[in-house]
């Protein structure tokens, strides 16, 4: 049986959905066009006025807004209210050295909190049930967000954040955690865990929401059966708000997208150009009706695939697949964005030149970030001492950089693989967008 | 009155040092001293030859790193506390190594210390006043 935390909009008709869309884009685009001296040079240039945006149809002829615009308006250029009726943020990493912040009025707080109410209660859960958040809490959406959902919806809330593995065990059969939250290899290291340490029949858990890395049908199949759960994804992001932008439901065939908050296309990461449903390329949002942080058509770089088949469960809210991939070089490593340009930064700032490769790998179902750095007559010197606290330095700034520790292996000078004469800077043998 | 010694940086894996002799061996170039430092991930080999600009210019041209290091080598007696008098003379002056190595070379009842100090024109003057003659790399056999 399906549930619903909001059944009169998640089962609404599609004509109902697109009335409230059409009303909503309409009164944001003037909203932004009055308040975001950013967006209305950006119309301006493109020749657009609110007046031109009836509906959701016009959607077609706004602006995009990207990362690097993102980077540009830092702090306040984006801001689309009053800082004072702002009360919190949230921050991710840039693709350089400047972090996205997104601001939120309480208004876009509730709605984000509700977004992920509704994604929990799709996962099975009830104000009776127990809900153990090990996502990171901070800057970081993943606590915040499960934890003012399940707030929303009156469940018990174990404000857990991410580590500390004893502990997270520890409560979980004490309280009997019924829903689990955090990213699907934070789940994998917990179920064997469990095992390892001989309490899988004391823990209760019947559901996990796992997102904020990409995962495998595989690691789903392995989760489910390995803590007894159904495991669900959710997607999110802080440009938009945070995790339950989308959220899975029993069918566990695709997300279904918040459509009265979130506007949603796929577009051709080329040309820019709208995509028919059951095309693959990039998702686009559109903040329907938040004031604070008000992006318009923002490119996430995620490639998916939009379904408005009908839905098993009875929810008529467009579905996304899964991320298929990336329209740029951006990595996901501990759940952590890791843009190779923030590295890039790094080397630069403490004389390194950029002949570096990142590799990433799982080992026992954590993320390692390795960073191989070619040895150069500049950085070498007989001293070993100052070899090793350059190194040191070098691993302290990526951490201050990218948020998560980074191992730095020295190698010989053109030891990196080149192929066509262009180095190969990534490698992540995680294999996570295979279908 | 100093030597030349280079430095060589080296992966810390299996192979990395072999390959960095072969190198040295097809050249026709023969160590006088060789020794290892290793750390992390990465290691460094010292290396004393007949001639440090030819052999630094060889393992240049293969892709190596190299930085070439000025080090006193000392003939003492082989004997116990044949190192003695170099350290003494060291430690009563104030003056700090860096590092040292030692080996026995083919000359009878002598040893070699080789030394990295920094100050060096404070030791240079220091194992003169006491009688101390650092070798050049003709006379370290």
């Amino acid at each position: 049986m399906a549930n619903y935390f909001d059944p009169a909009i998640e089962t609404a008709s599609r004509e109902f959905i697109r009335e409230m869309q059409n009303k909503k884009l309409v009164e944001q685009v003037r909203r932004v066009y009055e308040n975001v001296p950013f967006y209305k040079e950006k119309f301006d240039e493109a020749g657009i006025s609110p007046d031109d945006i009836k509906s959701i149809d016009d959607i077609g002829k706004l602006p995009f807004t990207t990362k690097d615009d993102l980077r540009d308006q830092y702090p306040f250029g984006l801001l689309g209210c009053p800082l004072h009726d702002c009360v919190r943020i949230q921050s991710t990493s840039g693709t350089t050295g400047r972090r996205v912040v997104a601001f939120y009025t309480q208004e876009d707080i509730d709605l984000w909190d509700t977004s992920c109410a509704r994604a929990l209660v799709a996962a099975g859960a009830t104000a009776e049930d127990v809900v153990q958040v090990s996502y990171g809490f901070g800057l970081f959406t993943g606590g915040a967000g499960l934890n003012g959902g399940s707030h929303k919806l009156g469940s018990l809330t174990l404000p857990m954040s991410s580590g500390n593995t004893d502990r997270q065990i520890q409560f979980m059969t004490d309280l009997g955690s019924t829903v689990l939250c955090c990213t699907p290899s934070y789940a994998e290291y917990l179920a064997e865990s469990i095992y390892e340490r001989g309490v899988r029949d004391q823990i209760k858990l019947k559901a996990g929401i796992f997102g904020a890395e990409a995962w495998t049908e595989e690691m789903r199949k392995d989760i489910e059966q390995k803590l007894g759960i159904k495991a669900y994804d959710i997607y999110g992001l802080t440009e938009i708000s945070g995790p339950g932008v989308a959220f899975e439901c029993c069918e566990q065939t695709g997300m279904h997208v918040n459509e009265d908050h979130f506007l949603v296309e796929v577009i051709d990461p080329k040309t820019g150009e709208i995509l028919p449903d059951g095309e693959r390329g990039e998702l686009v949002f559109t903040c329907i009706d938040k004031t604070a942080f008000p992006l318009i058509r923002y490119r996430t770089r995620d490639l998916c695939i939009l379904s408005r088949k009908q839905c098993s469960c009875g929810r008529t809210f467009v579905k996304m697949s899964k991320p298929l991939g990336r329209t740029d070089d951006m990595l996901i490593v501990k759940g952590v964005n890791v843009f190779p340009s923030q590295i890039e930064t790094v080397l630069m700032n403490k004389g390194y030149p950029a002949n570096y490769q990142i590799i990433v790998t799982r080992e026992n179902n954590s993320d390692k970030l390795e960073l191989l750095v070619e040895m150069t007559p500049e950085m070498f010197s007989d001293d070993i001492n100052s070899l090793n606290r350059r190194e040191k330095e070098l691993i302290e700034a990526l951490k201050a950089m990218l948020g998560i520790m980074c191992k730095v292996r020295l190698v010989q000078p053109n030891t990196i693989e080149r192929s066509e004469g262009k180095a190969k800077r990534i490698i992540d043998k995680r294999d996570l967008y295979k279908a | 009155m100093t030597i030349k010694q280079i430095s060589v940086f080296l992966e810390n894996k299996p192979g990395a040092l072999r390959k960095m002799i072969d190198t040295l061996a097809d050249k026709n170039i023969n160590l006088r001293s060789l020794t290892l430092v290793e750390s992390q991930d990465f290691g460094l080999a010292r290396i004393i030859t007949d001639d440090p600009y030819n052999t630094s210019t060889v393992l240049r041209e293969e892709g190596y790193v190299t930085s070439i290091v000025p080090v006193f080598a000392v003939e003492m007696p082989d004997e116990p506390g044949g190192l003695t008098s170099v350290l003494g003379v060291l430690s009563d002056n104030d003056i700090n190594i860096n590092y040292l190595y030692a080996f026995t070379g083919s000359k009878k009842n002598a040893a070699y210390v080789v030394l990295r100090i920094e100050e060096i024109e404070k030791a240079k003057s220091v194992f003169i006043s006491n009688g101390i003659k650092p070798l050049c790399s003709e006379e370290l056999l």
